[in-house]
């Protein structure tokens, strides 16, 4: 074959594809009224909390086409944490049919069903677990009744099974009911299943993109590919609180195969006909950048203290401050201190957007956690209507967070707008690093006091972190001196043991040089290393196992029984002992993070100077369990990442370059790393389907701080947990 | 240059400049996008394929190099429509989650089980040495052992 034929053959087949999977489906497919829906979905708006776009005209959630297919337009992206399997089987449960006959694709935003929340917070199966269902409900009903008229027997004699309605001794598919049809009755929401009728919710169902991601299927932001197209590469800031002096483009104008570059005010873009003729001419742009003052890691943990910036106190019980200022020297007295570094996302897939601006329409296609903020940033930019604006989610290849700072959208969108073709842009790995919108780095003051009974009389978490929820567009500025906390920064921070007579919890916010925000679990993975580590250090003081200290602290209303069982389930499942056995020593931590409490037990020996893990086991409660099998690989994935981020990961600022730039110097956990077994349970302590992504990254870092400690006598307070 | 090989059993030629990383030619010119890039340093193993059956990095291996030598990516890793056991054990124990790093981690593993059958734990450690920053580990490790088991059955 030569190259030229298989370059166009497989782009037009490609092409026709990436329509027939986005756009192709629309046409011919049938929309329930969509004003109907229009309000329904108002109306779940406010039951749920769900904020949705003002204008939501077209808004399409589920379509069946007269081909029979049923297409599920999601609101939530997919970013490995499975939620398109659990919509799947929200929808297929109400509407009766296989889980696999559901259609999930991501909902571009000119299509509707844009969620101006963002896909983050461990919320997208908790927030739709009844709208979803409600919706399925709804639309079986509708065709339910549309079935009644074409087979002229009475709805409620009609059965409906497998996607097919069966009456009078006849039967038609949903596709074959909803052809031809215009005119639609909408009903009155009908009553859901009951959890003991459930078919396809709680199964441990594949996921329903397991064979794409099996087989390599081009489904990711940075595999769009447009007919015609040119690649960019777009210069960015190598330098913390720096400017862009001057940029001299005269030998990059005359590298091999660059079209235009492109300087804008505030960035400088090399289109090219390839994506390294890009990336080459970008490197050999001459740069120079104004720097404000010079900034170093120390610069940054100067900042990063508690007592500096603003305070609020967000947990307050008894009078905390008092009692341990009283007992400062005396016995059971004890105060530590915590810090963790900046952390890097690093995930996989480099930020990038392709983009295509032509006749007074653009569409933007990429991976983003944020599609309205995407949509308002990349009209605005363009000065043009929303309308005009399609923004079209991917898959992602891995979020994290760090896909709610699209910048990128806008940049390919005004560099296609250049040349009037589409332009694909993507970050190099130093440019991810160095412009990565971090884990702020966080320091942690923990005062606490037993008394002579064994028991805490108080304790105090006082913290301090950069932006996390306040650099974000989703966050409205307004809102900021209102609430006073930086609500990503304090997840995790408040104390979960209540029946301590006093407590309290504050948190310090300040501003730091560079970037930081979203990053999963927020505030969490450095808030419970923290308050675990110090609550086992106090057991120990008090002379307790730190399972059954943890226990006597924790009071008896639904919350505190749902913590205290996945504690006494995770101990008991890992035959958890304080005492190390052989060369090997258990670590116990809990917390809780947006309402699931989650215990994990590590196992932990030191071998040539370094912690290795051995194993694992975890119990989390996060209610009802949509897809168990999914679940635990959240748990899974979270324990991993969470070995990753408090054992290997940190950022360097030195000379205000931020580093390294690139896998490896960042150290990141490998196989070798991560534990042989992993035993995961859940318990489903609740009758909602409640948060998961995040809660697990909780207690890892303390669990294998505290076998560390068991083992060795070293209490670790430094993130990434290094030995002495 | 003109450099011509062959990619999943098809020969192909490509008129392109020789220090082009492999991995580009891969994905933008034979628009075989299951190759992923990840750094662009050999640092992560998001671009893993196979030349001559040797797993490579492709971000960093020029494409003058691939001359005459016979290229497999992930979408040659099956035979036809019947998955390559590795590709089968992914499925069995449901190991991607984003999916992203998969791609490499699965044609690592593939070149890891034709030198070595039957991997230990330990073999696992020292020679499957990409990123997955879902932490998707714990299901390789059992799907590398699954796979050689399904190897062991076919053989």
């Amino acid at each position: 074959m030569t190259e030229q034929k298989k370059k166009k053959g497989v782009k037009r087949r490609k092409f026709l594809k990436y329509a027939g999977a986005g756009i192709g489906l629309m046409i011919g497919g049938v929309y329930l009224t969509r004003h109907s829906w229009r309000r329904t979905l108002l109306e779940m708006g406010e039951s749920a909390i769900l904020p949705y776009n003002g204008d939501l005209s077209p808004n399409v959630w589920f379509q069946i086409t007269p081909e029979n297919e049923i297409v599920l337009h999601s609101s939530k992206v997919e970013m490995g944490q499975g939620t398109f399997t659990g919509l799947a089987q929200l929808a297929a449960e109400e509407l009766e049919v296989e889980v696999d006959k559901i259609k999930v694709v991501h909902a571009a935003t000119a299509t509707g069903n844009i969620d101006g929340m963002s896909t983050g917070g461990s919320l997208s199966i908790a927030t739709l677990y009844q709208p979803v269902r409600e919706m399925a409900a709804t639309m079986r009903e509708m065709v339910k009744g549309k079935a009644a008229e074409k087979l002229g027997v009475p709805v409620q004699e009609l059965q409906v099974e497998n996607g097919v309605v069966t009456g009078g001794g006849q039967s038609l598919t949903y596709g074959e009911i909803v052809k031809d049809v215009t005119e639609w009755e909408f009903p009155a929401t009908p009553a859901l299943k009951s959890t003991k009728n459930f078919r396809h919710i709680g199964k441990p169902v594949p996921r329903v993109d397991l064979y794409d991601k099996v087989v390599g299927k081009p489904m990711f932001g940075i595999d769009v590919d447009l007919p015609d197209m040119l690649h960019a590469s777009v210069l960015r800031p190598e330098l913390v609180d720096a400017k862009l002096k001057s940029c001299d483009t005269s030998a990059a104008e005359n590298m091999p195969g660059v079209i235009k570059i492109v300087q804008e005010e505030d960035f400088v873009g090399v289109i090219a006909e390839t994506h390294m003729q890009a990336e080459q001419a970008r490197k050999s742009l001459k740069v120079e950048w104004t720097v404000n003052r010079k900034w170093n890691l120390e610069d940054v943990r100067a900042i990063t203290q508690v007592g500096n910036g603003k305070a609020t106190v967000i947990q307050k019980e008894g009078n905390a401050k008092s009692v341990l200022d009283d007992s400062k020297g005396k016995d059971g007295y004890l105060e530590l201190t915590f810090n963790s570094p900046i952390g890097a996302h690093a995930q996989l897939e480099p930020n990038g957007s392709t983009a295509l601006v032509k006749d007074g329409k653009a569409t933007v296609w990429l991976s983003t956690q944020v599609p309205l903020v995407t949509l308002n940033e990349v009209s605005a930019r363009l000065g043009m209507d929303k309308a005009d604006v399609n923004i079209i989610p991917q898959y992602l290849g891995g979020g994290f967070g760090r896909r709610l700072h699209t910048p990128n959208a806008m940049q390919a969108a005004v560099l296609s707008k250049a040349v009037g073709r589409p332009v694909k842009s993507f970050f190099d790995r130093k440019q991810e690093f160095q412009n990565d919108t971090f884990r702020p780095p966080t320091h942690h003051v923990m005062r606490g006091k037993v008394d002579a009974n064994g028991n805490i009389e108080a304790i105090e978490h006082s913290f301090c972190s950069g932006d996390v929820a306040f650099n974000s567009a989703i966050f409205p500025a307004a809102a900021k001196p209102i609430i006073g906390a930086d609500i990503g920064a304090i997840r995790g921070g408040t104390i979960q043991y209540r029946t301590i007579p006093n407590i309290r919890t504050t948190s310090w916010h300040v501003d730091l040089p560079f970037a930081t925000s979203w990053w999963r679990s927020l505030g969490l993975l450095a808030n419970a290393f923290a308050i675990e580590s110090f609550i086992d250090e106090l057991a120990l003081k008090a002379g307790q196992n730190p399972v059954d200290f943890r226990l006597a602290h924790i009071q008896d209303d639904e919350a505190g029984t749902r913590l205290k069982n996945v504690i006494k389930a995770c101990a008991e499942k890992a035959g958890y002992t304080d005492q190390p056995v052989g060369n090997r020593a258990m670590g116990f931590a809990a917390s809780v993070d947006a309402g699931s409490p989650c215990a994990q037990v590590v196992e932990v020996s030191i071998e040539d100077g370094e912690i290795k893990v051995h194993k694992a086991t975890a119990v989390l409660d996060c209610g009802i369990a949509v897809n168990p099998d999914q679940v635990k690989a959240q748990v899974e994935g979270c324990i991993c990442m969470g070995i990753s981020a408090s054992m290997f990961e940190k950022m360097d600022l030195k000379n205000n370059k931020l580093q390294p730039t690139i896998y490896g110097p960042y150290q990141m956990a490998l196989m070798r790393n991560t534990p042989k077994e992993i035993d995961v349970a859940l318990i489903e302590g609740a009758d909602f389907a409640g948060p998961v992504g995040e809660p697990p990254l909780g207690p890892i870092g303390a669990a294998i701080g505290n076998a560390v400690r068991r083992l060795t006598g070293q209490r670790l307070t430094e993130l990434p947990l290094q030995l002495a | 240059m003109k450099i011509s090989f062959n990619i999943n059993g098809q020969p192909a030629s490509v008129e392109v400049d020789g220090n082009t990383p492999l991995l580009w030619i891969v994905r933008d010119v034979l628009n075989l996008k299951g190759t992923k890039f990840g750094c662009g340093k050999a640092a992560c193993g998001a671009c893993t394929l196979h030349v001559d059956g040797e797993a490579v990095r492709s971000c960093s291996y020029a494409v003058k190099f691939a001359e005459g030598k016979n290229i497999t990516t992930l979408e040659g890793l099956s035979d036809g429509e019947k998955l390559h056991p590795v590709q089968q054990a992914w499925i069995e124990e449901i190991v991607p989650q984003c999916g992203y790093c998969q791609p490499g981690f699965m044609m690592a593993t593939a070149a890891l089980l034709e030198k070595n059958p039957n991997p230990t734990d330990e073999d696992i450690d020292n020679n499957i040495v990409n990123i997955c920053r879902c932490g998707t580990y714990y299901r390789m490790r059992k799907a590398i052992h699954r796979a050689a088991e399904i190897n062991a059955a076919n053989s």
